[in-house]
Protein backbone atom coordinates (compact mmCIF):
# COMPACT_ATOMS: atom_id res chain seq x y z
CA UNK A 1 0.00 0.00 0.00
CA UNK A 2 1.38 3.21 -1.08
CA UNK A 3 2.11 5.84 2.03
CA UNK A 4 0.19 8.70 1.82
CA UNK A 5 1.65 11.49 2.61
CA UNK A 6 5.66 11.12 2.54
CA UNK A 7 8.09 13.09 4.88
CA UNK A 8 9.65 14.36 1.87
CA UNK A 9 5.88 15.75 1.10
CA UNK A 10 5.29 17.01 4.40
CA UNK A 11 8.64 18.85 4.54
CA UNK A 12 8.66 20.17 1.52
CA UNK A 13 5.13 21.93 1.88
CA UNK A 14 6.57 22.93 5.34
CA UNK A 15 9.16 24.47 3.63
CA UNK A 16 6.15 26.63 1.80
CA UNK A 17 4.51 27.50 6.05
CA UNK A 18 2.08 24.81 4.51
CA UNK A 19 1.39 22.58 7.62
CA UNK A 20 -0.17 19.31 6.60
CA UNK A 21 -1.91 15.92 8.04
CA UNK A 22 -3.95 13.41 7.10
CA UNK A 23 -7.98 13.40 7.72
CA UNK A 24 -9.53 10.29 8.69
CA UNK A 25 -12.55 9.16 6.24
CA UNK A 26 -13.86 6.57 8.72
CA UNK A 27 -13.82 9.21 11.97
CA UNK A 28 -12.83 12.20 11.03
CA UNK A 29 -9.27 12.61 13.62
CA UNK A 30 -6.59 14.46 12.06
CA UNK A 31 -3.16 12.40 12.20
CA UNK A 32 0.12 14.91 11.97
CA UNK A 33 3.00 13.61 11.59
CA UNK A 34 1.94 11.53 9.14
CA UNK A 35 1.73 7.94 9.57
CA UNK A 36 0.29 4.81 7.66
CA UNK A 37 -2.46 5.04 9.87
CA UNK A 38 -5.03 6.84 11.65
CA UNK A 39 -3.72 7.76 15.04
CA UNK A 40 -7.28 6.92 16.60
CA UNK A 41 -8.75 4.28 14.75
CA UNK A 42 -5.63 2.60 12.64
CA UNK A 43 -8.13 3.02 9.36
CA UNK A 44 -5.51 3.60 6.16
CA UNK A 45 -8.47 5.43 4.17
CA UNK A 46 -7.38 9.26 4.75
CA UNK A 47 -6.68 12.26 2.38
CA UNK A 48 -4.39 14.81 2.73
CA UNK A 49 -5.97 17.80 4.68
CA UNK A 50 -3.76 21.47 5.40
CA UNK A 51 -3.75 22.41 8.89
CA UNK A 52 -4.06 26.47 10.48
CA UNK A 53 -1.32 25.94 12.27
CA UNK A 54 -2.68 27.70 15.05
CA UNK A 55 -2.86 25.97 18.82
CA UNK A 56 -1.66 25.96 22.72
CA UNK A 57 1.54 25.67 24.24
CA UNK A 58 0.88 22.14 25.82
CA UNK A 59 5.08 22.14 27.16
CA UNK A 60 8.18 24.14 26.25
CA UNK A 61 11.89 23.81 27.43
CA UNK A 62 15.11 26.68 27.01
CA UNK A 63 17.72 24.20 25.90
CA UNK A 64 21.19 25.60 26.32
CA UNK A 65 22.87 22.80 25.23
CA UNK A 66 22.40 21.98 21.65
CA UNK A 67 24.14 18.27 19.67
CA UNK A 68 27.24 18.84 17.87
CA UNK A 69 26.98 20.79 14.45
CA UNK A 70 23.72 22.93 16.29
CA UNK A 71 25.97 24.49 19.23
CA UNK A 72 25.10 27.68 17.43
CA UNK A 73 21.58 27.80 17.57
CA UNK A 74 21.35 27.61 21.95
CA UNK A 75 19.74 29.00 23.53
CA UNK A 76 16.53 28.25 22.14
CA UNK A 77 12.92 27.20 22.86
CA UNK A 78 11.40 23.68 21.77
CA UNK A 79 7.55 23.78 22.06
CA UNK A 80 4.91 20.87 22.10
CA UNK A 81 1.79 22.54 20.97
CA UNK A 82 -1.63 21.06 20.50
CA UNK A 83 -3.25 22.15 17.23
CA UNK A 84 -6.91 23.15 17.13
CA UNK A 85 -7.63 20.14 14.73
CA UNK A 86 -6.20 18.25 17.41
CA UNK A 87 -2.86 16.49 16.43
CA UNK A 88 0.57 17.66 18.84
CA UNK A 89 3.68 18.75 16.86
CA UNK A 90 6.97 20.12 18.26
CA UNK A 91 8.26 23.43 16.75
CA UNK A 92 10.10 26.39 17.88
CA UNK A 93 8.96 29.44 19.74
CA UNK A 94 10.10 32.79 18.44
CA UNK A 95 9.70 36.53 18.82
CA UNK A 96 10.77 36.00 22.61
CA UNK A 97 14.17 35.72 24.37
CA UNK A 98 14.72 31.75 25.29
CA UNK A 99 16.85 33.24 28.78
CA UNK A 100 12.97 34.80 29.93
CA UNK A 101 10.42 32.01 29.14
CA UNK A 102 9.01 30.02 32.13
CA UNK A 103 6.01 28.01 32.98
CA UNK A 104 3.56 31.31 31.81
CA UNK A 105 3.79 29.93 28.40
CA UNK A 106 1.48 26.63 29.18
CA UNK A 107 -1.59 26.92 28.15
CA UNK A 108 -0.72 30.25 25.84
CA UNK A 109 -1.85 30.30 22.13
CA UNK A 110 0.32 30.19 19.66
CA UNK A 111 0.36 31.21 15.85
CA UNK A 112 2.71 29.43 13.16
CA UNK A 113 5.23 31.94 12.15
CA UNK A 114 7.30 30.50 8.87
CA UNK A 115 9.70 27.80 9.78
CA UNK A 116 13.17 27.07 9.81
CA UNK A 117 15.17 24.25 7.58
CA UNK A 118 17.79 22.07 9.41
CA UNK A 119 19.98 21.47 6.19
CA UNK A 120 21.40 18.22 7.88
CA UNK A 121 24.26 16.53 9.12
CA UNK A 122 26.55 13.92 8.36
CA UNK A 123 24.08 11.51 10.54
CA UNK A 124 20.70 12.59 8.48
CA UNK A 125 19.48 11.48 5.01
CA UNK A 126 19.38 15.34 4.11
CA UNK A 127 17.38 18.43 5.19
CA UNK A 128 14.11 18.39 7.67
CA UNK A 129 11.69 21.53 8.53
CA UNK A 130 10.19 22.31 11.31
CA UNK A 131 7.31 24.71 12.22
CA UNK A 132 8.32 28.40 14.52
CA UNK A 133 5.55 29.54 16.30
CA UNK A 134 4.89 32.93 17.75
CA UNK A 135 2.77 33.92 21.01
CA UNK A 136 -0.64 35.36 20.27
CA UNK A 137 -1.90 38.91 20.64
CA UNK B 1 7.85 -22.62 30.84
CA UNK B 2 10.88 -23.25 33.26
CA UNK B 3 11.72 -21.19 35.73
CA UNK B 4 14.92 -19.04 34.71
CA UNK B 5 17.86 -18.18 37.40
CA UNK B 6 20.31 -15.71 37.31
CA UNK B 7 23.84 -17.88 38.02
CA UNK B 8 26.48 -15.53 37.83
CA UNK B 9 26.85 -11.52 37.27
CA UNK B 10 29.79 -9.31 36.74
CA UNK B 11 30.17 -5.83 35.44
CA UNK B 12 33.39 -3.05 35.11
CA UNK B 13 33.42 -0.12 36.65
CA UNK B 14 31.28 2.50 35.04
CA UNK B 15 32.53 5.40 34.42
CA UNK B 16 34.30 8.23 32.38
CA UNK B 17 36.11 7.49 28.64
CA UNK B 18 38.51 4.63 29.42
CA UNK B 19 41.12 3.32 27.29
CA UNK B 20 39.44 -0.31 27.03
CA UNK B 21 37.58 -1.08 23.68
CA UNK B 22 33.70 -2.24 23.86
CA UNK B 23 34.93 -5.70 23.45
CA UNK B 24 37.63 -5.42 26.15
CA UNK B 25 35.44 -4.20 28.59
CA UNK B 26 32.30 -6.81 27.60
CA UNK B 27 34.81 -9.53 27.81
CA UNK B 28 35.78 -8.33 31.58
CA UNK B 29 32.29 -8.30 32.77
CA UNK B 30 31.77 -11.78 30.62
CA UNK B 31 34.20 -13.54 32.27
CA UNK B 32 33.44 -12.33 35.87
CA UNK B 33 29.78 -13.68 35.27
CA UNK B 34 31.03 -17.41 34.00
CA UNK B 35 33.51 -17.31 37.02
CA UNK B 36 31.56 -16.90 38.96
CA UNK B 37 28.39 -19.25 38.05
CA UNK B 38 31.21 -22.26 37.76
CA UNK B 39 30.61 -22.20 34.39
CA UNK B 40 32.77 -22.17 31.69
CA UNK B 41 32.65 -20.06 27.68
CA UNK B 42 31.93 -23.89 26.23
CA UNK B 43 28.88 -24.11 28.37
CA UNK B 44 27.32 -20.45 26.93
CA UNK B 45 24.32 -21.87 24.48
CA UNK B 46 24.00 -18.27 22.84
CA UNK B 47 25.28 -14.20 23.49
CA UNK B 48 22.33 -11.42 23.87
CA UNK B 49 24.21 -8.19 23.65
CA UNK B 50 22.66 -4.98 23.89
CA UNK B 51 24.47 -1.93 22.02
CA UNK B 52 23.65 1.02 20.87
CA UNK B 53 26.33 3.12 19.60
CA UNK B 54 29.33 1.42 19.20
CA UNK B 55 29.29 2.34 15.29
CA UNK B 56 29.60 5.85 16.60
CA UNK B 57 31.66 5.49 19.08
CA UNK B 58 34.44 3.37 18.11
CA UNK B 59 33.50 2.46 14.38
CA UNK B 60 32.50 -1.16 15.72
CA UNK B 61 29.10 -2.65 14.35
CA UNK B 62 27.96 -6.31 15.63
CA UNK B 63 30.11 -6.44 18.30
CA UNK B 64 28.27 -9.47 19.58
CA UNK B 65 30.30 -11.67 17.64
CA UNK B 66 33.69 -10.01 17.82
CA UNK B 67 32.70 -10.23 21.47
CA UNK B 68 31.87 -14.00 21.65
CA UNK B 69 34.81 -15.19 19.97
CA UNK B 70 37.34 -13.26 22.05
CA UNK B 71 35.97 -14.97 25.32
CA UNK B 72 36.24 -18.45 24.32
CA UNK B 73 32.49 -18.83 23.01
CA UNK B 74 33.41 -19.92 19.96
CA UNK B 75 30.63 -19.74 16.99
CA UNK B 76 27.78 -19.63 19.53
CA UNK B 77 24.59 -17.71 17.56
CA UNK B 78 25.23 -14.05 19.25
CA UNK B 79 22.66 -11.48 18.89
CA UNK B 80 22.72 -7.77 19.31
CA UNK B 81 19.83 -5.64 20.70
CA UNK B 82 19.31 -2.32 19.95
CA UNK B 83 16.05 -0.15 22.10
CA UNK B 84 18.24 2.80 22.93
CA UNK B 85 19.00 2.76 26.64
CA UNK B 86 16.75 -0.56 27.44
CA UNK B 87 19.00 -2.77 24.98
CA UNK B 88 20.07 -4.54 27.57
CA UNK B 89 17.20 -5.74 29.45
CA UNK B 90 15.62 -6.49 26.11
CA UNK B 91 18.70 -9.32 25.96
CA UNK B 92 18.26 -10.54 29.18
CA UNK B 93 14.34 -10.53 28.40
CA UNK B 94 14.93 -12.76 25.44
CA UNK B 95 17.48 -15.17 27.10
CA UNK B 96 15.07 -15.67 29.85
CA UNK B 97 12.50 -16.15 27.15
CA UNK B 98 14.67 -18.53 25.16
CA UNK B 99 15.97 -20.90 28.28
CA UNK B 100 11.90 -20.72 29.86
CA UNK B 101 10.98 -22.03 26.64
CA UNK B 102 13.07 -24.44 26.61
CA UNK B 103 15.75 -24.08 23.25
CA UNK B 104 18.30 -22.54 25.49
CA UNK B 105 19.52 -24.25 28.78
CA UNK B 106 22.60 -21.65 29.30
CA UNK B 107 22.71 -18.12 27.77
CA UNK B 108 25.04 -15.55 28.50
CA UNK B 109 23.68 -12.04 28.04
CA UNK B 110 24.59 -8.30 29.07
CA UNK B 111 25.45 -4.90 27.53
CA UNK B 112 28.45 -2.63 26.97
CA UNK B 113 28.58 1.09 25.76
CA UNK B 114 31.25 3.84 25.09
CA UNK B 115 29.17 6.77 25.70
CA UNK B 116 31.22 8.75 27.79
CA UNK B 117 34.14 7.81 25.07
CA UNK B 118 31.86 10.19 22.18
CA UNK B 119 32.19 13.39 24.45
CA UNK B 120 28.94 15.68 25.25
CA UNK B 121 28.52 17.04 22.02
CA UNK B 122 28.42 13.65 20.30
CA UNK B 123 26.89 12.07 22.76
CA UNK B 124 24.22 14.67 22.91
CA UNK B 125 23.68 14.02 18.77
CA UNK B 126 23.79 10.55 18.97
CA UNK B 127 21.27 10.06 21.64
CA UNK B 128 18.93 12.52 19.95
CA UNK B 129 18.62 9.68 17.36
CA UNK B 130 15.92 8.10 19.95
CA UNK B 131 14.13 10.64 19.52
CA UNK B 132 12.19 11.03 16.12
CA UNK B 133 14.65 12.33 13.69
CA UNK B 134 12.67 13.39 10.79
CA UNK B 135 10.00 15.01 12.37
CA UNK B 136 11.59 16.14 15.87
CA UNK B 137 15.13 16.17 15.76
CA UNK B 138 14.80 19.42 13.17
CA UNK B 139 13.33 21.54 16.62
CA UNK B 140 16.48 21.07 18.05
CA UNK B 141 14.94 18.27 20.69
CA UNK B 142 18.21 16.59 22.87
CA UNK B 143 17.33 13.83 25.56
CA UNK B 144 17.76 16.65 28.47
CA UNK B 145 15.08 19.03 26.46
CA UNK B 146 12.83 15.88 26.11
CA UNK B 147 12.34 15.56 30.04
CA UNK B 148 12.80 19.13 30.79
CA UNK B 149 9.41 19.37 28.86
CA UNK B 150 8.12 16.23 30.53
CA UNK B 151 9.13 18.29 33.90
CA UNK B 152 6.90 21.35 32.83
CA UNK B 153 4.53 19.19 31.91
CA UNK B 154 4.53 17.25 35.14
CA UNK B 155 4.34 20.19 36.73
CA UNK B 156 1.08 21.73 34.90
CA UNK B 157 -0.72 18.23 34.97
CA UNK B 158 -0.35 17.97 38.58
CA UNK B 159 -0.60 21.47 39.66
CA UNK B 160 3.02 21.59 41.70
CA UNK B 161 4.42 24.78 41.92
CA UNK B 162 7.69 24.87 39.85
CA UNK B 163 9.76 25.55 43.03
CA UNK B 164 8.30 22.85 44.70
CA UNK B 165 9.13 20.49 41.77
CA UNK B 166 12.49 21.61 41.72
CA UNK B 167 13.58 21.15 45.32
CA UNK B 168 11.60 17.68 44.90
CA UNK B 169 13.88 16.57 41.58
CA UNK B 170 17.04 17.75 43.83
CA UNK B 171 16.14 15.46 46.82
CA UNK B 172 16.04 12.48 44.16
CA UNK B 173 19.56 13.11 43.15
CA UNK B 174 20.65 13.81 46.36
CA UNK B 175 19.28 10.46 47.41
CA UNK B 176 21.12 8.72 44.42
CA UNK B 177 24.27 10.43 45.28
CA UNK B 178 23.89 9.15 48.87
CA UNK B 179 23.69 5.38 47.37
CA UNK B 180 26.04 5.52 44.68
CA UNK B 181 28.49 6.98 46.63
CA UNK B 182 29.01 3.54 48.32
CA UNK B 183 28.82 1.80 45.36
CA UNK B 184 32.54 0.88 44.06
CA UNK B 185 31.23 0.56 40.20
CA UNK B 186 29.59 3.78 40.01
CA UNK B 187 30.66 6.68 37.43
CA UNK B 188 30.19 9.90 39.99
CA UNK B 189 30.59 9.11 43.71
CA UNK B 190 30.33 12.07 46.16
CA UNK B 191 28.24 13.85 47.75
CA UNK B 192 25.89 16.42 46.31
CA UNK B 193 23.37 18.70 48.67
CA UNK B 194 20.34 20.19 47.30
CA UNK B 195 21.62 23.97 46.87
CA UNK B 196 24.38 22.21 44.91
CA UNK B 197 21.70 20.58 42.35
CA UNK B 198 20.03 24.04 41.94
CA UNK B 199 23.10 25.92 41.60
CA UNK B 200 24.26 23.66 39.30
CA UNK B 201 24.49 24.91 35.48
CA UNK B 202 21.04 25.29 33.36
CA UNK B 203 21.30 22.66 31.14
CA UNK B 204 17.38 22.72 29.96
CA UNK B 205 14.81 24.33 31.80
CA UNK B 206 14.00 23.24 34.85
CA UNK B 207 16.97 20.33 34.17
CA UNK B 208 20.17 21.32 35.78
CA UNK B 209 23.49 19.63 35.40
CA UNK B 210 22.94 17.55 38.80
CA UNK B 211 19.42 16.74 37.51
CA UNK B 212 20.92 14.64 34.90
CA UNK B 213 23.04 11.70 34.54
CA UNK B 214 26.30 11.01 33.50
CA UNK B 215 27.48 9.55 29.60
CA UNK B 216 29.10 6.05 30.85
CA UNK B 217 31.28 4.11 29.75
CA UNK B 218 30.73 0.26 30.99
CA UNK B 219 29.83 -2.99 30.43
CA UNK B 220 27.46 -5.68 32.03
CA UNK B 221 26.88 -9.61 32.15
CA UNK B 222 25.15 -12.41 33.69
CA UNK B 223 24.42 -15.93 33.55
CA UNK B 224 21.18 -17.35 32.90
CA UNK B 225 20.16 -20.98 33.50
CA UNK B 226 17.61 -23.10 34.28
CA UNK B 227 16.20 -24.10 37.54
CA UNK B 228 17.43 -27.29 37.61
CA UNK B 229 21.22 -26.77 36.63
CA UNK B 230 21.29 -23.42 38.78
CA UNK B 231 20.35 -25.69 41.98
CA UNK B 232 23.45 -27.96 41.09
CA UNK B 233 25.90 -24.28 40.54
CA UNK B 234 24.78 -22.60 43.62
CA UNK B 235 22.92 -22.07 46.48
CA UNK B 236 21.82 -18.75 46.02
CA UNK B 237 19.91 -18.74 42.91
CA UNK B 238 17.76 -15.44 41.86
CA UNK B 239 14.81 -16.44 39.93
CA UNK B 240 13.50 -14.41 37.03
CA UNK B 241 9.68 -14.24 37.87
CA UNK B 242 8.21 -11.55 35.81
CA UNK B 243 9.56 -9.94 32.54
CA UNK B 244 7.76 -7.20 30.55
CA UNK B 245 8.22 -5.07 27.44
CA UNK B 246 6.52 -2.74 25.42
CA UNK B 247 6.69 0.20 22.93
CA UNK B 248 5.78 3.85 21.76
CA UNK B 249 6.05 6.05 18.62
CA UNK B 250 7.04 9.31 19.07
CA UNK B 251 6.74 11.74 21.25
CA UNK B 252 3.64 13.54 20.12
CA UNK B 253 2.13 10.44 19.31
CA UNK B 254 1.70 9.71 23.46
CA UNK B 255 0.46 13.28 23.94
CA UNK B 256 -2.20 13.08 26.02
CA UNK B 257 -1.38 10.40 27.82
CA UNK B 258 2.39 12.42 29.11
CA UNK B 259 3.63 12.49 31.65
CA UNK B 260 2.99 9.04 31.88
CA UNK B 261 4.60 6.98 29.48
CA UNK B 262 2.54 4.26 28.59
CA UNK B 263 4.65 1.69 27.40
CA UNK B 264 6.09 1.21 31.06
CA UNK B 265 2.54 0.57 32.42
CA UNK B 266 1.90 -1.94 30.16
CA UNK B 267 5.34 -3.09 30.63
CA UNK B 268 5.32 -3.23 34.12
CA UNK B 269 1.74 -4.61 34.56
CA UNK B 270 3.37 -7.98 32.23
CA UNK B 271 5.97 -7.94 34.97
CA UNK B 272 3.72 -8.05 37.70
CA UNK B 273 1.44 -10.63 36.13
CA UNK B 274 3.79 -13.00 35.33
CA UNK B 275 5.18 -12.78 38.56
CA UNK B 276 1.44 -13.10 40.28
CA UNK B 277 2.90 -10.22 41.85
CA UNK B 278 1.61 -6.45 43.19
CA UNK B 279 3.75 -2.88 43.27
CA UNK B 280 3.47 -2.94 47.44
CA UNK B 281 5.27 -6.74 46.94
CA UNK B 282 8.52 -5.07 45.47
CA UNK B 283 11.23 -4.65 47.99
CA UNK B 284 13.02 -2.17 46.00
CA UNK B 285 13.83 -1.23 42.45
CA UNK B 286 16.60 0.17 40.33
CA UNK B 287 14.12 2.86 38.06
CA UNK B 288 15.80 4.66 34.90
CA UNK B 289 16.46 7.94 36.15
CA UNK B 290 17.96 9.10 33.58
CA UNK B 291 17.31 12.74 34.79
CA UNK B 292 15.25 13.39 38.43
CA UNK B 293 12.12 13.90 36.77
CA UNK B 294 12.27 10.35 35.09
CA UNK B 295 12.53 9.09 38.96
CA UNK B 296 8.84 10.56 39.92
CA UNK B 297 7.48 9.54 36.48
CA UNK B 298 8.76 6.05 36.53
CA UNK B 299 7.94 5.55 40.22
CA UNK B 300 4.54 6.44 39.33
CA UNK B 301 3.70 4.28 36.12
CA UNK B 302 5.71 1.38 38.33
CA UNK B 303 2.64 1.88 40.82
CA UNK B 304 5.11 2.70 44.39
CA UNK B 305 3.40 6.13 44.81
CA UNK B 306 0.31 7.97 43.50
CA UNK B 307 0.31 10.26 39.76
CA UNK B 308 1.76 13.81 41.04
CA UNK B 309 3.13 12.31 44.58
CA UNK B 310 6.14 10.60 44.39
CA UNK B 311 8.52 14.07 44.60
CA UNK B 312 6.56 14.35 48.16
CA UNK B 313 7.14 10.57 49.00
CA UNK B 314 11.38 11.01 48.18
CA UNK B 315 11.05 14.39 50.41
CA UNK B 316 9.67 12.08 53.06
CA UNK B 317 12.28 9.31 52.76
CA UNK B 318 9.43 6.97 51.44
CA UNK B 319 11.71 6.42 48.57
CA UNK B 320 14.63 5.58 50.41
CA UNK B 321 16.33 2.09 52.35
CA UNK B 322 13.37 1.77 55.44
CA UNK B 323 10.74 3.49 53.22
CA UNK B 324 8.04 2.18 51.59
CA UNK B 325 10.30 1.03 48.82
CA UNK B 326 13.95 1.44 48.29
CA UNK B 327 14.83 3.31 44.75
CA UNK B 328 17.99 2.93 43.36
CA UNK B 329 20.26 1.89 46.12
CA UNK B 330 23.33 1.06 43.78
CA UNK B 331 23.03 5.49 43.07
CA UNK B 332 20.89 4.53 40.31
CA UNK B 333 22.01 6.38 36.64
CA UNK B 334 22.30 9.32 38.36
CA UNK B 335 25.62 8.36 40.27
CA UNK B 336 26.65 4.69 39.16
CA UNK B 337 26.04 5.98 35.57
CA UNK B 338 24.86 5.39 32.58
CA UNK B 339 26.90 3.35 29.83
CA UNK B 340 23.47 2.64 27.76
CA UNK B 341 23.78 -0.62 26.22
CA UNK B 342 25.12 -1.75 29.48
CA UNK B 343 22.42 -0.35 31.55
CA UNK B 344 19.73 -2.61 31.74
CA UNK B 345 22.26 -5.67 32.89
CA UNK B 346 23.81 -3.16 35.00
CA UNK B 347 20.24 -2.99 37.27
CA UNK B 348 19.83 -6.69 37.04
CA UNK B 349 23.59 -7.00 38.35
CA UNK B 350 23.07 -5.19 41.10
CA UNK B 351 19.49 -6.59 42.09
CA UNK B 352 21.16 -10.02 41.96
CA UNK B 353 23.48 -8.41 44.70
CA UNK B 354 21.30 -7.30 47.13
CA UNK B 355 19.14 -10.47 46.87
CA UNK B 356 21.97 -12.20 47.72
CA UNK B 357 23.20 -9.78 50.64
CA UNK B 358 26.49 -8.65 49.25
CA UNK B 359 26.11 -4.75 48.96
CA UNK B 360 27.94 -2.49 50.86
CA UNK B 361 26.23 -1.83 54.26
CA UNK B 362 25.64 1.54 53.40
CA UNK B 363 23.06 0.78 50.56
CA UNK B 364 22.14 -2.90 51.92
CA UNK B 365 18.09 -3.37 51.90
CA UNK B 366 17.96 -5.71 54.65
CA UNK B 367 16.13 -8.76 53.90
CA UNK B 368 15.37 -7.80 50.52
CA UNK B 369 13.91 -11.12 48.61
CA UNK B 370 12.12 -9.17 46.04
CA UNK B 371 13.58 -6.87 43.53
CA UNK B 372 12.75 -5.16 39.83
CA UNK B 373 14.12 -3.68 37.06
CA UNK B 374 13.03 -0.43 34.77
CA UNK B 375 14.32 0.73 32.12
CA UNK B 376 13.73 3.08 29.65
CA UNK B 377 14.41 3.20 25.72
CA UNK B 378 14.21 6.89 24.07
CA UNK B 379 11.14 8.67 25.36
CA UNK B 380 9.11 5.98 26.06
CA UNK B 381 9.62 3.98 22.73
CA UNK B 382 10.73 0.54 24.63
CA UNK B 383 10.55 -0.09 28.17
CA UNK B 384 11.29 -3.20 29.84
CA UNK B 385 10.53 -4.53 33.23
CA UNK B 386 12.02 -7.68 35.11
CA UNK B 387 11.46 -8.66 38.71
CA UNK B 388 13.58 -10.96 40.29
CA UNK B 389 13.49 -12.83 43.41
CA UNK B 390 15.73 -14.95 46.15
CA UNK B 391 15.95 -18.59 45.18
CA UNK B 392 16.65 -19.68 49.05
ZN1 LIG C 1 -9.67 7.17 12.01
Amino acid sequence: MEYKLTFKEYSEALKENRLLGLICRQCGTVTSPPKMVCGNCAGTDMEITELAGEGKIQTFTSNNVAAEGREDEAPYVVLLVELDEGPWVMGNLVGIDPAAVGMELIGQKVSMDGNKVFPGDRYSDGESTRPLFRLQG
Amino acid sequence: MRKVAVVGIGETKFGPAQDKTSVELFAEAAMEAMTGSNLKPKDMQALFLGNVLGDFSEGQGMVQAFAAENIGCYNIPANRYEGACASASMAVRDAFMWIASGFYDVVLAGGVERAATMGTAMATRTFAMFSDSHYEYPAGITFPALFAMLAHLYAAKYGIPLEKLKEQMATVSVQSYRYGMFNPKGHLRKEVDVAAVLNSFMVSTPLQLHDCCPFSDGAAALVLTTEEIARKLTDKPVFITGVGQASSGPLVSQRDYLPRLKAREISAQRAYEMAGLKPEDIDFCELHDCFSIASLIAAEGLGFFDYGTSGEAWMKGEAAIGGKIAINPSGGLKSKGHPIGATGAGQVYEVTKQLRGEVEPERMVEGARIGMTDTLGGDGGTLVNIILQRGW
